[in-house]
């Protein structure tokens, strides 16, 4: 297959359909197994789907790294109220492009992953919100879901199992922080896709004020892996607080951009060096976004040492994030790259937190300012104080991502800010 | 304290504190006099915590909280004042000011500004800002609303409040991020509201002002005077913002058991008639020869003359604007000059104006704020819905006539020319008062304390704002002087006397003190049946 790039060190069990567009049939997809997991789980029952994927340590795929089994077993058990999964494909990070591509080229992988999940926290309704822009993905899964429906895998009665399960697919209208889960119920339920205030939090009062799970699609596409070969062959991956493999999204100035399902605990510079084909006209490499652009950024020197799963990229400085991997080389502006990424988290932020709203727009112009070369050292400063600022002071963390970059950025690159200041000149501009 | 199961305690910057549970931690601060600053909280409103202003450190928390959500829980341990909450208030205080344009000398607001407030208390000395500002400009929104959206501090009090009381969901939030403004769906904007006068009380800065009080006078030069709304019979507490002895503008006090925060739009505009300028300033009095003016010893001697001589019946026509104590102090001349009846008159809207989102508010249909008043006191309500007609019996009657503040602008001069005696207390003359023995000069509502009785019963005080014209006295003291001189009896010397006087001799008002009522009222007696009620 040639999926735009693949390496003989990825373990493609996610994305083992990548590039084959016969994988989007129900008939090719039942061929190869699909949807056997799904009966499976009906014969474990709830609890025993939960205690499989607890097993497995499979944690959030969008972002967080949440165990996914045990915020399923939030979901209160002896409510008469309904449940509701939510699937967030509102793959919005910068960045980040694999649940797009687990969605075009395996559509029923994502719907058997969201019938278990479901069918796990008692839901009859699942809503998988797509990102505005995902129109052509969008119609993949809703024909998917069409057929699906058609073969009486969703819907009332599913196989003859009792189980009712309604899945409707969401289109968003492309803001950013609808990707935010409570940003999201807002979006779904019609109201401005702004962030809520947790507490509650949404496995007591979620979508449509009813207990709720939000999964990403990352996460709900290895449910049916995970149920079908049980929680212990899942960790045969990985390490063992993050156990399993995951989709990095490889972008910048490497030869071979892409996508790569590798196992947890991966070595960075393996993947740079090995996997994409090395630096792209040979050039040096400088930094390393290593989750989206969310997370801070590394240079060169806490890249070497970097293993990526959820405790290793901490140790080097940042988070593995959504792992999607911006690697920059030596000739990049730092600062041009930061303000670029302000920029685009002030046009983001829904506006109701102060620090935020404020934060991310006056960060953007000071940026901006020292870009054209008329900064001051003190805004180095007051950038840095501002950074504290936007930390843990909102109601979501868009604020907190806006402000890790500027702030690792100036304590990792500040000689380029410097140069920018006294000089007016950028370093390693072409 | 002992701790009962329906409270929490915690300590608030080394202060033990014992709140009912669910009490929030901003409400549980104000318990020892702090009041963390904070925009979009209002607590007639739903907490969306947004402005991120109310930030403190709860012991063990893993950052600041906002207040104005986080409920008291036992043990909890609360700085509002530590480095922590103080740096991170300064924080947000110093991006409000980014793009704020510090209009203070022509702003509206300045002077009672929560920005100016809460940057001057707790904020950095000097901006670090050296970025251009947004420009936004300004928006007519309709009603009595005018828009600035430069100084807009985006708390959304007015967008809830519009959603959550009037329940008439016209403003909204456009745009996001720092581009974010308050908007009106269409054009009408807040056209045809009848609460929306509120959003400019609840907006903490200078963004919503008032058309009817803009540039016309500074806050820090209103003196502000606890009074009633004498709009209609809900009687919502309101203050009397005066400067140079003239109403400048109406705002809702707080009355839980009243109005709330709130009052209506129609009330809040109509108080130009309480600056009126043609006002009888003197006691007039008819002579043999001549109308002559003369001083309150004379006039009330002249009276006391001409009230010995005079025979027949007496008739009184007495206005629902006027105080508990005035309509007591005519129904002991009526009854001292050997009785008789009383009447008034009262304008009665179609229907009630409710406020949806807070049930026990309305604009009431008797468009007057002591109706009920008249009603204890003994009157019964004549003339129509336009509060004019029914005096037919009373413009020809040949006893006494008695005139308390109704202007009788539907009579005409024979008015009262039969009358054995025609006494007119009021505030303005009319053709009607042409033929009145008597034109006593009284004070309105605004220049004397007092109390109204509402709709419900409840008799509420109200003090005086505005001094009164020339020798204009309030009606109690001209007709208690007279009493006096009568029968001998000190006359009352205060507001307080005259209604002393009053809940000893009425059964409704029986144990009421002035004191007691205090400046949020009390209920009428409910085992006793009161007339009208």
């Amino acid at each position: 297959m040639a999926y735009p790039y693949v390496s003989d060190r990825e373990v493609r069990v996610l994305s083992k359909n990548f590039g084959d567009p016969s994988a989007r049939r129900l008939d090719t997809y039942v061929e190869r197994g699909g949807y056997s997991a799904l009966k499976k789980a009906f014969e474990l029952g709830p609890d025993g789907v939960v205690d499989v994927v607890k097993a497995s340590g499979l944690r959030g795929r969008g972002g967080a790294g949440f165990p996914t089994g045990v915020k399923w077993s939030f979901m209160p058990k002896d409510s008469n109220k309904p449940h509701y999964l939510l699937c967030n494909a509102d793959e919005s990070e910068p960045g980040t492009f694999k649940d797009r591509e687990l969605i075009r080229w395996d559509p029923h992988q994502l719907i058997e992953g969201v019938l278990i999940g479901a069918y796990a926290i008692r839901a009859e309704h699942a809503y998988i919100y797509c990102r505005g822009e995902f129109f052509e993905t969008t119609q993949v899964l809703a024909r998917a879901l069409e057929e699906a429906y058609e073969k009486g895998y969703v819907g009332k009665d599913i196989q003859g199992s009792g189980v009712d399960i309604d899945i409707t697919v969401h289109l968003g209208a492309g803001a950013y922080i609808c990707g935010e889960e409570t940003g999201l119920m807002n979006s779904l339920e019609g109201q401005r896709g702004q962030p809520r205030i947790k507490p509650p939090f949404p496995a007591a009062v979620g979508a449509f004020g009813m207990p709720s799970t939000i999964n990403n699609v990352e996460t709900l596409a290895a449910i049916p892996h995970i149920v079908a070969h049980g929680g212990e062959w899942y960790r045969q991956w990985g390490t063992e607080k993050s156990p399993g493999t995951k989709l990095f999204c490889v972008s910048g100035h490497v030869n071979k951009p892409g996508n790569y399902e590798l196992p947890l605990g991966f070595p960075l510079m393996d993947l740079i060096e090995d996997v994409c084909g090395g630096m792209r006209d040979g050039k040096a490499l400088k930094a390393v976004i290593p989750g989206g652009s969310s997370v801070p950024i590394l240079n060169a020197a806490e890249c070497a040492a970097c293993s990526l799963d959820y405790e290793g990229v901490v140790e080097a400085g940042s988070m593995l994030g959504c792992a999607s991997v911006i690697v920059m080389d030596e000739n990049t502006d730092i600062v041009k790259q930061v303000r670029r990424m302000v920029q685009f988290y002030a046009h983001e932020s829904c506006g109701q937190c102060t620090p935020c709203r404020e934060g991310t727009a006056w960060m953007t112009k000071i940026l901006q300012r020292i870009e054209d070369g008329r900064g001051t050292e003190d805004d180095l400063q007051t950038l840095l104080d501002m950074g504290v600022q936007m930390t843990g002071t909102t109601i979501c963390v868009l604020s907190d991502s806006a402000a890790a970059p500027v702030e690792s950025s100036i304590l990792k690159f500040k000689d380029e800010y410097l140069a920018l200041i006294r000089r007016g000149e950028r370093v390693g501009a072409a | 304290m002992a701790d009962t199961p329906n409270t929490v305690s915690l300590t608030i910057d080394g202060h033990e504190v014992t709140v009912p549970k669910g009490t929030t931690l901003l409400e549980a601060a104000k318990t020892i006099g702090e009041d963390v600053p904070h925009y979009c909280y209002h607590p007639g409103l739903s907490a969306p915590a947004m402005c991120r202003l109310c930030l403190v450190e709860v012991e063990g928390a893993p950052k600041p909280m906002p207040s104005c959500v986080t409920t008291a829980a036992d043990g909890q341990v609360v700085h509002t004042q530590s480095d922590l909450a103080l740096s991170r208030r300064r924080g947000v205080l110093e991006f409000y000011l980014v793009n704020h344009p510090l209009d203070c000398p022509i702003c509206d607001q300045s002077g009672e500004c929560k920005l100016q407030d809460y940057v001057h208390q707790e904020g950095r000395d000097h901006g670090r800002s050296r970025e251009p500002k947004r420009v936004f400009g300004r928006d007519d929104f309709g009603g009595d609303v005018l828009f600035y959206g430069d100084r807009c501090v985006m708390c959304t009090r007015c967008v809830r409040f519009m959603t959550e009381m009037e329940q008439d969901s016209r403003l909204t939030v456009v745009e996001r991020g720092n581009r974010s403004v308050i908007d009106t769906f269409f054009e009408e904007g807040l056209e045809g509201t009848n609460w929306s006068g509120n959003i400019v009380d609840i907006c903490p800065v200078g963004a919503l002002v008032s058309k009817d009080f803009l540039h016309k006078a500074r806050a820090w030069d209103l003196e502000h005077t606890p009074s009633i709304c004498p709009s209609c019979s809900q009687g919502c507490n309101i203050s009397l913002h005066t400067r140079d002895n003239l109403v400048q503008r109406l705002k809702p006090r707080e009355n839980m058991e009243v109005n709330g925060w709130w009052m209506c739009d129609h009330g809040r505009a109509n108080y130009e008639w309480m600056n009126h300028g043609q006002r009888l300033e003197a006691p007039l009095v008819r002579t043999e020869d001549a109308v002559r003016a003369m001083g309150w010893k004379e006039a009330v001697g002249a009276l006391l003359d001409r009230a010995e001589t005079t025979s027949g019946s007496v008739k009184a026509v007495v206005s629902p604007f006027a105080s508990n104590e005035d309509l007591a102090a005519v129904r002991s001349l009526v009854d001292a000059l050997g009785g008789g009846s009383m009447v008034y008159r009262m304008a009665r809207a179609d229907a009630e104006v409710p406020m949806d989102g807070f049930p026990i508010l309305a604009r009431r249909r008797d468009l007057a704020p002591n109706g009920r008043g008249a009603e204890i006191m003994g009157a019964s309500r004549v003339g129509d819905d336009d509060g004019v007609g029914g005096l037919d019996d009373v413009a020809g009657h040949d006893g006494v006539v008695i005139v308390l503040g109704d202007p009788l602008v539907d009579q005409d001069a024979s008015f009262g020319q039969s009358a054995s005696l025609f006494a007119y207390l009021g505030m303005h003359g009319s053709p009607a008062t042409g033929a009145a023995d008597f034109s006593l000069p009284i004070t309105n509502f605004a220049e004397q304390e007092g109390t109204f009785t509402n709709h419900e019963g409840r008799v509420q005080r109200f003090w005086p704002g505005l001094r009164g014209p020339g020798a204009a006295q309030p009606a109690w003291f001209v007709l208690g002087a007279f009493q006096a001189a009568r029968s001998g009896d000190p006359a009352p010397r205060s507001a307080a006397d005259a209604f002393a006087a009053l809940a000893a001799s009425e059964p409704a008002l029986a144990g009421m003190t002035y004191d007691d009522l205090g400046a949020r009222g009390a209920v009428l007696n409910e085992t006793v049946s009161v007339p009208g009620g």
